[in-house]
């Protein structure tokens, strides 16, 4: 059963054809990468499927239900939720505030203007905090935390939204090796406990190979190879694309 | 009304006001256009620029009788030296700050420069002289037509054809128009992009001056004439199309014509037609005729 | 339902209150207008801070609503002879009217053509003051406000003016402290990512302006009464643009900025037009100062002096 179908789909950037002709099943369930060089166009892929950009042609659709051209905020509460490559927090509200907000938005209360802020989804806040690892920075200013923590909150303000599919936009992005063992660590805790599908674009190949059920390619804005690890590892075009690219770095 | 469609050369003449009008606009307007384009700010202090260019027009031609071309230029460099001041001064330090701060910067400047202009050159209406080869009329065939605001004809395309040349021909130009794209890119490539600023300040305030001086002798220089340009500026390069020439030019142009056809069909109402345009505009076509569309968010 | 009001601020309204309450006993006319005139230019400010501090946008035209709240209201009870009870929640409706309509479009706008809308709107209100004279008065004002009598006085207008002001205050605070203003502030903080944990942010921001809107309009509408006349002054820019000096003076961050900056400018005005005439010089330069310096404002100047202070203490 496919979560997520992109058939056809396409954009074009006036001339440049960002992305073409992609055919993308996503299965329920699954951990699927994207990887694919720099420029391949992997966060428009997603700004496609998340409703940030609408495309030339083609169509997207979720759960079996077409959701092109919808609105983001409309795509968001069919449980498609998204965290970014760069950090996308809302930087003068504390920790706390950062995922109530999102929790409040979820559970349609934006506009009841006369409930206290403060009192709103406070232990389901909290037990997000934990989830990620945040409780000790609640009252903290989010502009004001390390990168680590910010990515911690960003992963957290994505699972306010009780998602079925979470995109992560190069979770790993700028971290040790360490930091990225343990932030990986933790999206896989919390994509099982919480029965998620995980769609994520990586760099960091040992995040991809290791944790992925699934790969897909994507280079030039079209997808050349999808498949297991294995698969992928193992096939030419894409060996040619990443050897190739790194023989003309080396000259 | 009934003048327009039973007298040819009422209506030929208003069609050469709306020009010369559209055309001294122009010059004004592109300034303000120019800066927006590549500083992504809508300088509110145009307005008093431009009064600054009429008041240096009145002191360097009637008090100091030093010529009307002298006027000129004494406008452009008063305004250009202005400038440098401002934007090296005050500006500079504001660029990576919100576009809300960069905007009230420049509405400080209308403050302090419209009380700067009521103590160098008092609160009286002053008038200032046509140079000696321009005025009166020019014999036209049919009609006589003020010989200066003929001259307002012929300059207009000319600085526009100057700023086209500018823009599109020259590294120069190239580059500005690069900055309108990417600035980060463009500093990453080791261009002196804050040059580049002071520049388009410069020229463009430059320009506010040049249009305040030729617009003296029609327009005397008072206090509070910079209200009235800044709207009609808005309302041109909002039509035109923010940062772009060629919407200046025909947004100024279509501004001269409403505005002069619309005194003489419906009079006393200009100032409602003005911004009752200007709104249209906006909510049909926010960025104008030439101008293009941005994508919403901060 | 816990509203988390700190003891601090909720101590500092009610000695606030309190002294309002009392300046009448001073006997002075003088300060009982100065406090009238700073109570509703308070209230212009805190409205209008709900568009720029709590959704992050900028309004170069918010006096639009708060020339049509005082027309109406004038227009209503003198031209038209209706209580007050009818003419006051008239005048605010119809100011929240005109909010919508130019909501609806200025949503749609990004930061720079928000603000030219904002602007365009509130000129065109000053021109259509300025022409129908036959309803507006034009160029001379509306005058001869027809006040109703149990507030015709002084002192009974100003008791008048604190209890509107003071609920308008305590029903925008509300607004500002609920959940739809904790999510108006992520509106501001991260429009794109607002988006993305399901908001409308497009609805979001057109429902701040009304609100902004309809509470400029009661501050628009106490004003016509107190001046006993409305003139095309009021949608003219210059005061928008004061009012907007006055919230960002304040600071737009936090929730009572903007009325300690409205007083604040009111009496610097007063005081500069003591020694001089320029007072667009000096309040360009308290505009330089905040551009350049204080972009937080006064409140935010004294919470960074607080922690400055609490650093060196505990150390």
């Amino acid at each position: 059963m496919n979560i997520l179908d992109t058939n056809n789909l396409t954009i074009d950037f006036g001339g440049f054809i960002a992305i073409n002709n992609v055919d993308f099943a996503l299965k329920k369930g699954e951990k699927h990468a994207i990887i694919g060089p720099n420029g391949a166009g992997k966060t428009t892929f997603f700004n496609l499927i998340t409703g940030h950009l609408p495309p030339t042609k083609g169509d997207v659709k979720f759960d079996g239900n077409p959701i092109t051209g919808l609105a983001p905020h409309k795509i968001v509460k069919l449980g498609l939720a998204r965290s970014f490559q760069r950090i996308n927090i809302f930087p003068r509200m504390t920790v706390f505030e950062n995922i109530q907000t999102a929790l409040i938005a979820r559970d349609n209360k934006s506009f009841k203007l006369f409930i206290p802020a403060s009192a709103q989804n406070c232990q389901e806040t909290e037990e997000l905090l934990a989830l990620v690892g945040l409780d000790g920075e609640a009252l903290e200013i989010a502009g004001e935390l390390s990168y680590g923590k910010q990515k911690q909150l960003e992963l957290a303000i994505s699972l306010a939204e009780n998602p079925s599919v979470l995109l992560l936009d190069e979770p790993t992005a700028g971290m040790s090796p360490q930091e990225t063992a343990v932030a990986i660590a933790l999206v896989d805790d919390v994509a099982k406990s919480r029965n998620l599908t995980l769609l994520f674009t990586e760099h960091d190949m040992s995040v991809v190979f290791g944790i992925s059920d699934r790969i897909s390619v994507l280079h030039h804005g079209e997808i050349i190879a999808s498949g297991s690890p294995d698969e992928v590892r193992n096939n030419s075009e894409v060996r040619r694309v990443y050897l190739g690219e790194s023989d003309d770095a080396a000259t | 009304m009934d003048m327009l469609l039973s007298s040819p050369s009422f209506a030929f003449m208003q069609v050469l006001n709306s020009i010369s009008l559209g055309m001294n606009l122009f010059i004004i307007a592109a300034g303000l256009s120019l800066i927006f384009g590549v500083l992504r700010v809508i300088n509110f202090a145009h307005g008093v620029f431009y009064m600054f260019g009429a008041y240096i027009m009145y002191t360097v031609s009637k008090d100091l009788q030093l010529g009307f071309v002298t006027g000129i230029i004494a406008a452009a460099a008063g305004l250009s030296l202005i400038a440098i001041i401002i934007e090296r001064g005050l500006f500079q330090w504001l660029y990576d700050k919100e576009h809300l701060m960069q905007l009230l910067l420049t509405f400080a400047i209308v403050l302090i420069m419209g009380d700067l202009a009521k103590i160098i050159w008092g609160t009286d209406q002053l008038s200032v002289s046509y140079p000696e080869g321009l005025a009166g009329a020019t014999n036209l065939g049919f009609t006589f037509y003020p010989t200066y605001r003929l001259m307002l004809c012929v300059i207009g395309p000319l600085i526009f054809l100057g700023l086209w040349l500018l823009v599109e021909k020259t590294r120069w130009g190239r580059l500005t128009r690069a900055a309108t794209q990417d600035m980060e890119m463009l500093s990453a490539l080791g261009i002196n992009v804050p040059l580049i600023y002071v520049t388009i300040f410069i020229i463009g305030s430059a320009l506010a001056g040049v249009g305040g001086s030729l617009a003296a002798p029609i327009n005397s220089p008072t206090p509070g004439m910079d209200a009235t340009i800044i709207v009609e500026c808005f309302v041109i390069v909002i039509i035109g199309g923010l940062g772009s020439l060629w919407g200046s030019f025909v947004g100024a142009l279509i501004y001269g014509f409403v505005f002069n056809f619309g005194s003489v069909i419906v009079p006393n109402w200009q100032d409602v037609f003005a911004f009752l345009l200007l709104m249209i505009v906006l909510l049909i076509r926010p960025w104008g005729l030439f101008g293009k569309p941005e994508r919403e968010g901060h | 339902m816990s509203w988390n009001i700190s003891r601090g601020v909720s101590i500092t309204c009610f000695i606030v209150v309190l002294l309002l309450v009392c300046v009448p006993l001073a006997e002075s006319r003088y300060l009982i207008d100065l406090s009238t005139e700073i109570m509703v230019y308070a209230l212009f400010a805190l409205s209008l801070n709900v568009i720029i501090g709590f959704s992050g946008n900028v309004s170069f035209g918010h006096a639009a609503y708060f020339a049509i709240g005082g027309y109406a209201n004038a227009i209503l009870l003198t031209t038209y002879g209706w209580p007050l009870i009818f003419s006051f929640p008239a005048a605010i409706i119809l100011s929240a009217v005109a909010a919508a309509f130019v909501a609806y479009f200025c949503t749609r706008l990004t930061d720079i053509y928000f603000a030219m809308l904002t602007l365009a709107f509130s000129m065109l209100v000053w021109a259509i003051a300025f022409k129908w004279r036959s309803v507006t008065g034009g160029d001379d004002g509306f005058v001869g406000v027809d006040v109703p009598s149990f507030i015709d006085g002084r002192v009974p207008f100003f008791y008048f003016t604190l209890t509107v002001v003071t609920i308008s205050c305590a029903m925008l605070w509300l607004i500002c402290h609920s959940a739809f203003g904790q999510t108006l502030i992520a509106v501001r903080e991260n429009l794109t990512r607002a988006g993305f944990i399901g908001v409308n942010t497009r609805m979001m921001r057109g429902v701040a302006f009304v609100i902004a809107g309809a509470f400029a309009g009661v501050a628009g509408a106490i004003f016509a009464m107190y001046n006993r006349g409305v003139y095309t002054e009021s949608a003219f820019w210059a005061e928008s643009a004061q009012v907007l000096i006055m919230t960002l003076l304040g600071g737009m961050y936090s929730f009572f900025g903007p009325a300690i900056g409205a007083a604040a400018l009111y009496l610097l005005e007063r005081f500069s037009n003591e020694y001089t005439e320029y007072w667009p010089t000096v309040l360009g330069g308290i505009l330089l100062i905040i551009v350049l310096v204080l972009p937080d404002g006064l409140v935010g100047l004294a919470k960074r002096i607080k922690t400055r202070f609490g650093r060196v203490n505990n150390q």
